[in-house]
């Protein structure tokens, strides 16, 4: 795969307190390329999405977007921001617009686009999304995965360079999960750009160009998902994937 | 299986039963406590005197289109206060609730405004304002004691309606705010679409809680010789040694406040309902 760098992060650190949660993240991510960031809750999975999403301030190294640096302190990051899309494990869904003002709020706000025009890619979005019929409705009356596939289509809306999907299949019933992971496979067929933090392995596996084992705050493993997953180069991947094995995750 | 029909209209008939029962006991609670309350007054040897003073129908008759001429003053001054209140009191709890650092000494004077204005009794602030203020003799401050009534009555309210705000504001979940973020908009974008009109709806029920003791606390500018309602009460209860006519005034105060109050209710209901 030869198709330009989107997104390329070299040497990040992050400290929370006297806590170095990430210790040196290097990670190039091409165009149309998944990427799937495994790795144990507190590995860092999160708080690196939140940074190249600048909603963390890194402490050191840089994030380029298209060859252009975003970590900068001269950078808007509200400009950043809109060429990126994030996707949260809790949804965080606005609870006081209804599934349509969700999704065509970015685009009529950040990039304005006419309001009529909007909720028209907006409402054929959610139908293609299998949504169809529940613009009208408010966050709650959804089950927890037709609320994830709304904030998919949210983030999805603002046509971003890369998506970045932060364990969005962890807060869900277990019933709910292969809906979700459906739209996450369409966009991908799509050629959406993505990072995604994710237990769900064999989904990994399926979807994504690439698996990265994340461990205490480094990337110590990277490779073809097929590779990584059956023989892994490093006992801590081995370890890590033995235990998803022994409590029934693989 | 022909049990399960009897047990039915069994258990139909006990929950019957119950209700019953039960709406009895109410009645009859009520005429017991009501009742005895009524007649211990009725019956007290002060009754006739206390029914002459405060319940005259003569008196009422004639004090209470005066009062109720008053009583319009009252709301106008209420409706006016309400308005810079709602928009005062918002604007200091944005200030007080953002991290931008440029505004550190305004959210400093601020806090310091909330601190002191919530502090001072009302009866306070609006003698030093209806008195002290035009005794400074400084130009472009106005004399009229309405004007400067409702500015002091503006001064208390904005600072406990600040305060509400601002509960509201801290309770709205920064996943929220990292939401709109990531949905490309900015701070104030975030604030306007995303948090304030969440935080608005969830303090509605304690907004209105102070809308209502604005309302009676309108007649605390009797003090600086508004003809509103409360004063004409006062002038013709001490000119016929009747005090009717303050009854009448209190009858108009809870005429709105107690509609105010039945509708903080059912606001409250419906957000426990959906809660």
């Amino acid at each position: 795969m030869n198709a330009a760098t989107v997104l390329e992060i070299t040497g990040v650190t992050k400290s929370f307190g006297d806590r170095q949660i990430l210790k040196g993240i290097d990670l190039e991510v091409r165009e149309h390329e998944a990427i799937a960031l495994i790795g144990a809750s507190g590995s860092g999975k999160s708080t690196l999405l939140r940074c190249v999403d600048l909603l963390v301030e890194i402490d050191d190294g840089d994030i380029f977007l298209d060859g252009k640096v975003i970590t900068d302190p001269s950078v808007d990051p509200v400009a950043v921001r809109r060429k990126l899309g994030f996707v949260f494990q809790q949804f965080n869904l606005f609870p006081h617009m209804t599934v349509l003002e969700n999704v065509v709020l970015g685009a009529v706000r950040a990039h304005g686009v006419p309001k009529k025009e909007a909720e028209e890619r907006g409402r054929a979005l959610l139908d293609r999304f299998g949504l169809g019929g529940r613009e009208d409705d408010r966050p709650d009356q959804l089950s927890g995965g037709q609320q994830q596939r709304v904030a998919l289509t949210r983030a999805f809306a603002g046509q971003p360079r890369v998506l970045l999907l932060d364990e969005v299949t962890s807060a869900l019933d277990p019933e709910l999960v292969g809906d979700v992971l459906e739209t996450v496979r369409e966009l991908k067929q799509e050629g959406m750009t993505m990072i995604l933090a994710t237990h769900e392995m064999s989904f990994a596996r399926e979807v994504a160009d690439s698996i990265a084992f994340l461990h205490e705050g480094r990337i110590i493993e990277q490779g073809d998902p097929e590779q990584v997953l059956t023989d892994p180069g490093q006992p801590e991947t081995r370890q890590f994937l033995r235990r998803l094995l022994a409590a029934g995750r693989i | 299986m022909t049990g399960d029909g009897d047990r039915r209209a069994a258990r139909e008939r006990a929950r019957k039963a119950r209700s019953r029962r039960g709406q009895a006991i109410a009645v009859i609670s009520s005429i017991v406590v009501l009742g005895g309350l009524g007649t211990a007054i009725l019956t007290s040897s002060g009754w006739p005197d206390v029914r002459e003073t405060f319940f005259s129908a003569e008196s009422f008759r004639t004090t209470f289109p005066d009062i109720l001429r008053g009583f319009w003053l009252d709301i106008k001054m209420f409706m006016a206060v309400e308005v810079i209140v709602l928009i005062v009191g918002l604007l200091i709890a944005v200030v007080r609730t953002s991290r931008n650092p440029a505004l550190f000494p305004i959210r400093l004077l601020a806090a310091a405004y909330c601190d002191f204005f919530r502090g001072v009794p009302v009866i306070l602030l609006v003698y030093l304002v209806g008195f002290g203020l035009p005794a400074l003799n400084l130009s472009g401050i106005p004399s009229d004691p309405i004007i400067l009534a409702c500015l002091a009555l503006s001064l208390a309210y904005s600072a406990y309606v600040a305060e509400v705000y601002r509960a509201g504001i801290k309770s709205i979940h920064p996943s929220q705010v990292d939401a709109a973020l990531a949905t490309g908009l900015t701070r104030i974008q975030t604030l306007r679409h995303v948090v304030l009109p969440q935080a608005i709806r969830r303090v509605r029920p304690p907004l209105l809680n102070d809308f209502i003791s604005l309302q009676k606390d309108v007649a605390l500018v009797a003090m600086l010789g508004i003809a509103e309602a409360f004063r004409i009460a006062q002038i013709e209860a001490l000119s016929s040694f009747n005090y009717t006519p303050l009854l009448a005034a209190a009858s108009l105060y809870l005429l709105v406040t107690i509609p105010m109050a039945r509708l903080l209710d059912r606001i409250t209901d419906r957000e426990e309902i959906n809660s």
